[in-house]
């Protein structure tokens, strides 16, 4: 009972918060929408009994994706009217792109009606760690069974972050200010960095 | 306290939800009454520090400042500048004060004086506290007003900073722990240092870990010397500056029961919660609670302490400190103490008791030579 009224009360916030999200006109809207989305998406993870990966979409999507978004678009200055005025051109885009995800859909509605897709060992059971904790059923998995798949997903990362520094980093150009040395800066003391002049009455100081 | 409400008569279910109800009211009364509190403290060891009285008019000692502030502050006039995003800009303090009181639930007072006892309570508290940064970005933007939104960009860049060397400390502790439960971390530090003291901190890998944990909750708190976030010398007051009355009010308090939630978490993740300091029976008479809070309070005191000394820091300094320095520090710890531990046969002790109890939480090892492989359902 109780499981079902806190089910539906979840869903029906994600499915309407994933509405406002397009529908709303301004984008820092659409972002706060989007983050609303997600933390219910997370009560729905715990209602599945997956309470540590709840805790992961919470942290990882609305603790640190969705602030970047928000940085990004509080940020930019959107013309609305720019942007509304590009609908007729983006439309049949846009068309095609519903189209593929209701063909989606509906496969998948199909396919689970017609029973689900037996992953995992080769006699077509699933692994399933019976009995333990979330946490310690998943880092058996990912640390004990898929631990190469884990450890090239972590490396395509890796990856990914040394191009994104790559592509943004931008050598200091020759002539440019020398970089900030601290231990230098910490290390200078007064008489270093100042002189003192008794400059006679009317002549001023030449630095 | 379920089974205190069943004695009374009522089915499980009915005695629970009046049960974690009490527990919730309770737990946020309290809170609110010791942010109160502290906030007087606060000011008090202030002025201490610099050789004048503190508040010391309303009540004895003036220990009703902070009350006659809350009524002061609940009486005045609610201001929405006209050019604000009305909606956001009231939502904003309400999440950050909703936030600040959410990640009490799972914080062990006593053994068993935890309204809600999750195997993923650390991880509650990252989540819960990550979304802390909300409630300042959303003020920040919502207020339409250059200063606020400076500080909202300050707020959240350093809180993301901060938040991931946070993360790779609590690592450290759950290798240690190896439970994520708040409970369960202050059980494993009984005796942990030669058998009699209860604190992780005396651990040489851990001491280090608790410096940077520290330093980080006074950063993720927006504390002295890392409150760039409302610099008054250059943003007036911050994200805070459009805010008055009541919504300010909420701010503040949202504030201070953060930061003593980090003071609880430096409690409970390093010098051993409601334990007392060493493992002596005579110790264990005093209530646990008494610890517990004596421990705490003694790190507000050194917030305050800190507040009162240190120059503020400049915002380069902030993400230097957070990226080139506690960053690479905590990472090698991560591995550092992993390392210890396997060498150790810490992992091997740790799961044989698990194994022989055979209970639910019994630990499933899963090679690729012999999976355990169960029927599927579907």
């Amino acid at each position: 009972m109780i499981q079902a009224i806190a089910f539906y009360f979840f869903a029906a916030i994600v499915v309407a918060s994933a509405v406002m999200v397009i529908w709303s006109r301004n984008p820092v809207h659409s972002v706060l929408w989007l983050i609303l989305a997600f933390f219910n998406a997370a009560g729905l993870m715990v209602l599945l009994g997956a309470e540590f990966i709840a805790m992961l979409l919470v942290i990882v999507y609305v603790g640190a994706v969705a602030v970047l978004f928000l940085f990004v678009v509080m940020m930019l200055d959107i013309d609305f009217a720019a942007m509304r005025a590009g609908f007729s051109r983006n439309a049949p885009l846009g068309l095609a792109i519903a189209g593929i995800l209701l063909a989606e859909l509906l496969l998948a509605v199909g396919a689970y009606n017609a029973g689900g897709l037996t992953l995992g060992t080769p006699d077509g059971t699933a692994v399933q760690a019976a009995d333990a904790t979330n946490i310690e059923a998943l880092g058996a998995l990912l640390y004990g069974r898929y631990i190469v798949l884990f450890e090239i997903a972590g490396i395509i990362l890796l990856v990914a972050m040394i191009g994104a520094i790559v592509l943004t980093f931008q050598p200091p150009k020759p002539g440019a200010r020398a970089r900030q040395d601290v231990g230098k800066q910490i290390s200078r003391r007064p008489e270093e960095a100042t002189v003192m002049k008794s400059p006679p009455v009317g002549q001023g100081v030449e630095l | 306290m379920t089974a205190f409400f069943q004695s009374l008569g009522l089915p499980y279910e009915w005695a629970w939800t009046v049960a974690t109800l009490t527990g919730i009211i309770v737990i946020s009364l309290l809170v609110m009454f010791s942010v109160a509190m502290v906030i007087y403290v606060d000011r008090k060891v202030l002025g201490a520090i610099m050789m004048r009285r503190g508040p010391n008019v309303v009540g004895p000692f003036g220990l009703l400042q902070s009350f006659a502030d809350g009524l002061k502050v609940f009486l005045q006039e609610t201001i929405i500048p006209s050019a604000a995003n009305k909606g956001i800009f009231l939502i904003a303090p309400i999440i950050t004060f909703t936030v600040a009181l959410a990640a009490w639930a799972v914080i062990p007072f006593d053994a068993g004086v935890v309204v809600s006892d999750i195997n993923v309570g650390l991880l509650y508290i990252l989540a819960i506290s990550s979304m802390g940064v909300y409630g300042v970005v959303m003020s920040g933007w919502a207020s339409n007003s250059k200063y606020p939104f400076f500080s909202a960009m300050r707020a959240s860049a350093q809180m993301i900073s901060y938040e991931v060397s946070i993360g790779f400390v609590l690592v450290c502790v759950v290798l240690f722990a190896g439970t994520f439960n708040m409970s369960g971390i202050v059980n494993a530090q009984q005796g942990f240092g030669l058998g009699v003291i209860n604190a992780y901190v005396v651990h040489p890998l851990l001491f280090p870990m608790w410096v940077v944990f520290f330093i980080s909750s006074l950063a993720e708190t927006a504390r002295a010397p890392f409150d760039l976030t409302e610099a008054e010398s250059e943003l007036v007051a911050g994200y805070q500056t459009e805010y008055s009355s009541m919504s300010f009010a909420l701010f503040w308090l949202g504030e201070y029961a953060n930061i003593l939630l980090m003071c609880s978490l430096n409690t409970l993740l390093f010098w051993g919660g409601w334990l007392p300091p060493l493992d002596i029976p005579v110790l264990y008479m005093v209530p646990g609670i008494i610890w517990f809070l004596l421990k705490t309070f003694m790190f507000f005191f050194m917030f305050s302490w800190i507040w009162a000394t240190v120059p503020r820091y400049r915002y380069d300094q902030l993400m230097r400190l957070g990226w080139k320095v506690f960053l690479p520090m905590s990472l090698l710890f991560v591995a550092a103490t992993s390392g210890w531990l396997m060498a150790t046969g810490h992992f091997d002790r740790a799961t044989v008791p698990a194994e022989a109890a055979a209970g639910p939480t019994t630990i499933v090892h899963t090679t690729p030579a012999q999976p355990t492989a169960v029927k599927a359902t579907s």
